[in-house]
């Protein structure tokens, strides 16, 4: 699986999700994506690609494309 | 009638701080309040669409200081729900943010401040009003529930003066916000503050965004609230390590927070010099019935503490006898000025006197240890029969999340227990736990994996959304 895969089905299992739904999604802009799901979010993307989310990190992750951007200070490159 | 505040004592203090850089001192309070209610002009019901924000905060003073009876209920409740809500109860107004006026055609603006407007709506004194009803507060949260718990002047005079006290709040205080106002607990807090000429800042950020924690820095909180799932994604954030020397006090409500996160938390604020205060209420008792000291915090980790000052506890069993010794499990009985006048369902009732008169029957089950301090053991109502034996939910649930640290939620009939964890790949460990604790046939429980255990807003499990695992019927 390639990192976006795996970046995407974090989502998509996490937040119960369509592929669709993606390109653009904020934090509380699907019903789904509140704070228990975030905390569900960040623990399936930490199982993703084994690392630990700064608590900085954690609440700095308020979108889809804010996350790509967050995973390169942990050496993930989602192309 | 005697007012809840006396925000003139005040005059120069801040009263409300938002995120966006706006404020407003007691005096300005008191101006924009007053305006208010001679808009409204009459005593009268009202419904408030709340938030966060300074315009929400300025209606319900205004109600509550001037003898108007208020609905709160969250903005985000449904457009239907709200429209029946309204022709249920048929307010003479409705206290609505700028941005939602534009949904109540048939009513017509009479007064505005800060980003919100007061409705005329086309009702005038449909239903007569009790005396003393001050605030009606749903019971149920975002569901839309007609039922609301009935709260008197005297019993928000009462539980405020009480809070107050044993929080020890003087007006340095500054408390951010991390509930809601239609919730009890997010208006108990307001309250408390604002006897004491304290500063709110508000917020409807969460603990999860950044915007929160920038807002906490720059505005320096001394205080927050949570529910049990707050602390819950504390812990999960790291919170220990973060930097907030301004925090001075946590509390905790809403729920029984688990030992361990109990004594995690009563940690990291002895260490830190904060203090963690757990403790226990309900809408019913206008909001707090009994606090744990902090000082007590992680010698009486699990315990909810003892009752408020005013009020009293006593545990009752099967029989309707006192319970007198420690370690004995009976229902928590409330007595205190606190206890709410009862329920109201529809217009009707809003002209209802007190029906409890001082004494609130919890449904928690509830032991006391031999130094006085009250624990919750379970609901009273939520233990089913297996092979004639008595199980307690709650107490299984508690002892999963113990032994596993993960989410759980118990219900089922009779003789079938359902087990509901989001876990996946642990089911046959957790039943042989269960059955090993319980020392009951394993063909009485099911484990079942959920994507989520289904709650609310304030994080309490939404049991009737889990009948359809295991009912046909509630399907």
């Amino acid at each position: 699986m390639s990192n976006r895969e795996k970046y995407n089905k974090a989502f998509i299992d996490s937040l119960e999700l369509e592929e669709d739904q993606l390109e653009g999604l904020t934090y509380q802009g699907v019903p789904s994506w509140d704070s228990v799901g975030h905390m569900g979010l960040i623990s399936e993307l930490e199982d993703a690609f084994d690392i630990q989310f700064e608590t900085d990190d954690i609440v700095d992750f308020n979108s889809y494309d804010k996350g790509i951007e967050l995973l390169k200070k942990y050496d993930i490159e989602i192309e | 009638m005697t007012r809840l505040w006396e925000f003139d004592r005040f005059k120069d203090n801040v009263a409300l701080i938002d995120e966006f850089g706006g404020s407003i001192s007691y005096g300005e309070l008191e101006i924009s309040a007053s305006a208010l209610a001679k808009a409204v002009g009459k005593r009268c019901l009202v419904f408030a669409l709340t938030r966060n924000e300074i315009g929400s905060v300025i209606g319900y003073a205004s109600f509550v200081n001037n003898g108007i009876a208020a609905v709160m209920l969250s903005s985000h409740l449904e457009e239907g729900l709200l429209q029946e809500l309204i022709s249920t109860y048929k307010p003479d107004f409705l206290w609505v943010p700028d941005d939602m006026t534009g949904r109540f055609e048939d009513s017509s603006e009479r007064h505005s401040a800060y980003n919100y407007k007061l409705l005329k709506t086309p009702y005038n004194d449909c239903y007569p009003l009790y005396d003393e009803l001050a605030l009606l507060i749903s019971t149920s949260g975002s569901t839309g529930s007609p039922k609301f718990v009935r709260q008197s002047y005297t019993n928000l005079i009462s539980n405020t003066v009480s809070i107050a006290e044993y929080l020890k709040l003087d007006d340095k205080q500054r408390a951010i916000t991390t509930l809601p106002m239609n919730y009890v607990y997010g208006l108990s807090v307001i309250n408390s503050h604002f006897l004491v000429g304290a500063t709110m800042l508000l917020t409807d950020k969460g603990i999860m965004q950044k915007e929160f924690w920038n807002f906490f820095r720059e505005a320096q909180a001394t205080s927050f609230a949570g529910v049990p799932y707050t602390y819950e994604i504390l812990d999960k954030l790291r919170f220990y390590r973060m930097d907030l020397p301004s925090l001075q006090t946590m509390t905790q409500a809403g729920g029984k927070i688990t030992p361990e996160l109990h004594e995690k938390f009563a940690l990291y604020a002895h260490e830190k010099g904060k203090n963690f205060v757990v403790m226990y209420g309900a809408a019913e008792a206008t909001a707090r019935m009994g606090y744990l000291p902090p000082e007590y915090a992680v010698e009486k980790k699990g315990s909810m503490g003892i009752p408020i000052p005013g009020g009293k506890f006593m545990l009752v069993d099967e029989l309707g006898a006192v319970i007198t010794e420690p370690g004995i499990t009976g229902e928590l009985v409330y007595e205190g000025k606190n206890v709410t006048l009862g329920y109201a369902e529809k217009g009707e009732d809003l002209i209802l006197g007190d029906e409890r008169d001082g004494r609130l029957e919890t449904g928690d089950m509830a032991r006391f240890d031999s130094d006085g301090f009250y624990y919750i053991v379970g609901r009273k109502k939520r233990f089913l029969k297996i092979y004639g034996n008595r199980v307690n939910l709650a107490e299984i649930e508690n002892m999963i999340k113990n032994e596993f640290s993960i989410e759980t939620a118990c219900a089922g009939k009779d003789d079938h227990l359902y087990i509901f964890i989001t876990e996946e790949g642990i089911s046959d460990k957790v039943k042989a736990f269960v059955v090993n604790k319980t020392k009951l046939n394993q063909a009485a429980f099911k484990v079942m994996v959920l994507e989520e255990i289904p709650k609310n807003e304030s994080g309490k499990t939404l049991y009737k959304e889990l009948t359809a695992y295991y009912d046909p019927e509630a399907r």
